[in-house]
C-alpha cells in the first residue's frame, strides 16, 4: 500500500482555518463489478477516514461505495498552536493506514 | 470460430443483458427514506447548505463533489454532518461528512461514482437539529460504475 498524499500548510497563524487535502492509493473495489468468470469481485473499500489535531478530533467521515477509487478528500481546520496532524483510512479488511503532519503555528 | 465457442459466446451475452436488465439500482424513494431517517421529525429546509457538482460529467467514474454550509461552527452553534446520496447509483449512499468545532468552516470536498444521469442530494444536520438539503442533476457521459 502506498503511502498517502497530503497538503497541510506549514504555518500558519492562531485562528487561521487553513486547508487540508489529502488522497490515499486504493482500488476501492465497489462490490458491484464482475471478473471475467462472471463472477462478483468482492468489495473492499476505504470506509472510513478520521483526522485529528493534537489528538482532538477535527473531521471524519463514512465512505461509501459511491467515492472513486485513491479517494480524495478535501476539508478545513481550525488552528490555535502548533501540533500534528494525525489522519487515519481503514480499510474493510481492518487494515488501517495512518499518517502524521505537523504544523507551526505562530 | 467453432460451434461450441459461439455457443458460449452468445450464452455469455446473454446473461450480460440479463444481469443489466435485473440489476436493481437505488431510487428516489430510497434517497427520500434515507433522508427522513436523519432528519427524524425536523423540518428540511432549503438556504444554509449548499452542493456544488458539475452540470455534465463526462467521465462518472471520478465526478468532483463539494459542499459547504453557513454556520459559525462554534461550541454553540456547528454543523453535526452532512450526508451525500445519488438516487439512480447501485446503492444510494455516498459518503457522510462528520464536522466538530475544530473544523473552522463547514466545507468537505470529494470525488465521487455516477452509474447514469441522476440526482445528488446533499443533507446537512446541525447541532440544534434543524436540517438543509440541497440537489444537483447531474448529467453522466460514460457511467462509473463498471458493469
Amino acid at each position: 500500500m502506498s503511502k498517502p498524499r497530503i497538503k497541510v500548510p506549514k504555518k500558519a497563524s492562531a485562528g487561521d482555518i487553513i486547508i487540508i487535502k489529502a488522497l490515499v492509493s486504493h482500488n476501492m473495489e465497489s462490490g458491484q463489478r464482475k471478473d471475467d468468470d462472471g463472477n462478483t469481485i468482492p468489495r473492499e473499500i476505504i470506509n472510513k477516514f478520521e483526522c485529528f489535531f493534537n489528538d482532538s478530533p477535527v473531521f471524519s467521515c463514512d465512505i461509501d461505495p459511491a467515492v472513486a477509487s485513491n479517494p480524495f478528500l478535501e476539508f478545513r481546520a481550525k488552528v490555535e498552536e502548533s501540533g500534528v496532524f494525525k489522519f487515519a483510512w481503514t480499510d474493510d479488511n481492518g487494515t488501517i493506514i495512518e499518517a502524521e503532519k505537523s504544523i507551526e503555528v505562530a | 470460430m467453432n460451434n461450441e465457442r459461439r455457443r458460449l459466446l452468445i450464452g455469455a451475452l446473454g446473461s450480460i443483458g440479463l444481469i443489466g436488465t435485473s440489476r436493481v439500482y437505488a431510487t428516489a424513494e430510497e434517497v427520500e427514506t434515507a433522508i427522513k431517517a436523519i432528519a427524524g421529525d425536523a423540518q428540511i429546509q432549503q438556504g444554509a447548505l449548499t452542493l456544488n457538482a458539475p452540470e455534465i460529467a463526462e467521465n462518472g467514474n471520478s465526478v468532483p463533489i463539494s459542499v459547504s454550509v453557513d454556520s459559525s461552527m462554534t461550541s454553540d452553534s456547528y454543523v453535526e454532518s452532512v450526508a451525500i446520496f445519488a438516487d439512480a447509483n447501485p446503492t444510494p449512499q455516498v459518503i457522510t461528512f462528520h464536522f466538530t468545532e475544530n473544523s473552522g468552516e463547514a466545507y468537505a470536498a470529494t470525488r465521487m461514482r455516477l452509474a447514469t444521469t441522476q440526482n445528488v442530494v446533499a443533507i446537512a444536520k446541525m447541532n440544534d437539529g434543524s436540517v438543509f438539503t440541497d440537489t444537483k442533476n447531474v448529467k453522466v457521459t460514460i457511467g462509473g460504475c463498471g458493469g
